[in-house]
């Protein structure tokens, strides 16, 4: 008995705001409502029939639902998962006989109450268990393992390099050596970390201009960079190191093949519910095809990183323009707790 | 070794090479070097050491505008090629091509002792032009990108995918683009076992770029002449250019495929 309460305290529920979870929930009842009217219906040939009518029914409770337990989710939080999930039946229950009652006057026969209770609570008990079941699948075993073997790859150029700018200077200005082995501590401390929680945008900002500034030791005069972080709030949540390795392709791809001094661009905005980063970077049409594959490393994982973290609300995409190249980064707007 | 070792030392990060002029002052009691030139990249590499010679060249690999294994091809095309040592932070893909090749290579961050080691090993068995023509062609294949010309001290640099024919004049072999030409300071032959893949002998004195050949047409014939005479059309440049009577069967053979 005890291991089944401990599961139902640690039922993991999904988060009703996130599309994600829309998008599943409406092809879970609409996939249900099909096998329903494959039931109901005796020949093949009325079963679109008997579908179509079901279809916005169903829509109808599932979409109030998520409303209703997408809008109560600040005060759904503080109930423990079990109440949660209560919650979550009687809101479905709820809507559903409210609905019936709703077209029960358009309706030749009066509706059946306890047939759709039964319905509508099987679906709820399913959607939960298979929410639930999903979660676990991902956390935290799995997501932290894909997590930590994301965030920790730092190109071995870089570090070596840097390296070798450290000691190329300690002589002439040991001041500046010192600085730079800070940063690359700093740096490395956040790469080592267990980067599973979000964190603040200006977190990110500050590791980004170490980073520069540690890269701006080799590079010298060629690295030019230009913030514009003015319009985004910095208490944004963001998945750690999403930045920085943006800034290290930049530098890479942008900067160093190139024979003249170059500028990374970095926008970083808030529009409505929506955190934009953008960095651009010079690039050169002539570029060697070999060194694009790690580009495409660095994306991947970083698309990969903002699916765990943000499911389908996250978009990332790649432009070149006018010898530009672009990443644009699109992720919902969560707000993080005063520091 | 009584004399110091001439040495290049090309890097685009300048912290770098200020890190090989230190080590090469740590171990100057045991190898006495000067450092006759520095330079950012392969371009200023050729400027920097235009009718100089060097013994030894310190060449970082990933550079803007000319790399290392550009470079290098270039350095052994020198009447006097200096021993190469490349340098590396991190290129896996190099690195083994130069173990392959026993091409000398040091890692960065370099240590003094290592970068004596292979100062005294360059001296001893000097430039292996061959064994770095092997690395560089298993690292970037199909020969040099560039071709250099000096001008007025000037080195310029012209791609070797926009040269539509190389034509040997008395000393000199001049390089046709769809602009202008340039005087090179290397020999027909050298252009044809590095490019013979890409460009095509049509005369004793003539190479074209296959890739820029459009057709063939009668030329004017000489009287008494009982065969007649070809010559190539070309995209981008009205001139025609002549195919010798020894070479026509190939070259028709060529064209034909």
């Amino acid at each position: 008995m005890a291991s089944i309460r401990e599961n139902f305290r640690a039922l993991r529920l999904p988060d009703f705001c996130n599309l994600g979870t829309w998008l599943r929930v409406l092809l879970a009842v609409n996939g249900m409502a099909l096998l329903a009217a494959l039931f109901a219906s005796r020949h093949l040939a009325a079963l679109p029939g008997a579908f179509a009518e079901m279809a916005p029914h169903v829509e109808l409770v599932a979409l109030g639902s998520l409303v209703v337990l997408c809008a109560g989710r600040r005060w759904l939080q503080r109930l423990s998962p079990l109440a949660q999930a209560v919650v979550a039946m009687l809101v479905a229950l709820a809507l559903a006989t409210f609905f019936s009652a709703l077209v029960a006057p358009l309706e030749s026969e009066s509706p059946s109450y306890a047939w759709i209770w039964f319905w509508t609570a099987l679906v709820v008990v399913v959607l939960l268990v298979w929410f639930d079941l999903a979660a676990r699948a991902h956390a935290p075993a799995v997501a932290e393992a894909r997590l930590m073997a994301l965030t920790a790859r730092i190109r071995p150029h870089f570090l070596f390099n840097s390296l070798n700018a450290v000691l190329g200077v300690i002589r002439a200005d040991p001041r500046r050596a010192e600085t730079a082995l800070e940063e690359l501590a700093a740096l490395f401390r956040t790469l080592m970390q267990e980067n599973r929680e979000l964190v603040p945008l200006s977190a990110e900002i500050a590791l980004s201009r170490q980073y520069l500034d540690l890269e701006r030791l080799r590079l010298g005069e060629r690295l030019q960079v230009r913030w514009d972080v003015e319009s985004c709030p910095p208490d944004a949540l963001v998945p750690p190191l999403m930045l920085q390795p943006l800034l290290e392709n930049a530098v890479y791809h942008g900067i160093e093949p190139l024979g003249e001094p170059g500028e990374i661009g970095i926008l970083l905005s808030r529009r409505q519910d929506q955190i934009v980063i953008e960095v651009a970077n010079p690039c050169n049409a002539a570029g060697t095809g070999s060194h694009h594959a790690g580009n495409h490393m660095a994306l991947a994982n970083i698309r990969e990183r903002l699916t765990l973290f943000f499911d389908l609300e996250a978009t990332l995409a790649t432009e070149t323009a006018a010898g530009r190249y672009r990443v644009r980064i699109n992720l919902p707007y969560r707000r993080g707790e005063p520091a | 070794m009584t004399t110091a070792l001439r040495v290049l030392i090309v890097d685009d990060e300048a912290p770098a090479r200020m890190r090989l002029r230190n080590l090469l002052d740590d171990i100057a009691d045991s190898m006495p070097t000067v450092v006759v030139a520095e330079a950012g990249d392969g371009v200023e590499a050729l400027e920097a050491i235009n009718g100089m010679e060097v013994d030894v060249a310190l060449v970082d690999i990933r550079m803007p505008r000319m790399d290392g294994i550009e470079l290098a091809r270039h350095l052994a095309g020198l009447a006097k090629p200096p021993a190469v040592i490349f340098a590396t932070a991190y290129d896996q893909y190099a690195v083994k091509a130069f173990e392959l090749s026993a091409v000398d290579y040091l890692l960065k961050p370099v240590k003094a002792a290592r970068l004596a080691e292979a100062l005294s090993k360059a001296v001893r068995s000097p430039a292996a032009v061959a064994a770095v023509a092997k690395a560089a062609e298993a690292i970037e294949p199909g020969g040099r990108r560039q071709l250099r010309c000096m001008e007025r001290g000037k080195v310029l640099l012209v791609a070797v995918a926009d040269v539509l024919y190389f034509k040997a004049e008395l000393k000199y072999v001049t390089a046709r683009t769809r602009e202008r030409e340039f005087l090179l300071e290397e020999s027909l032959a050298q252009m044809e076992s590095e490019f013979g893949s890409r460009f095509m002998r049509i005369h004793r004195n003539c190479l074209v770029a296959r890739a820029a050949i459009s057709g063939y047409e009668r030329e004017h014939e000489a009287a008494g002449e009982a065969e007649p005479r070809w010559a190539l059309i070309l995209k981008g440049v009205a001139e025609r250019l002549p195919v010798s009577r020894r070479l026509w069967p190939q070259v028709k053979a060529a064209l034909s495929q």
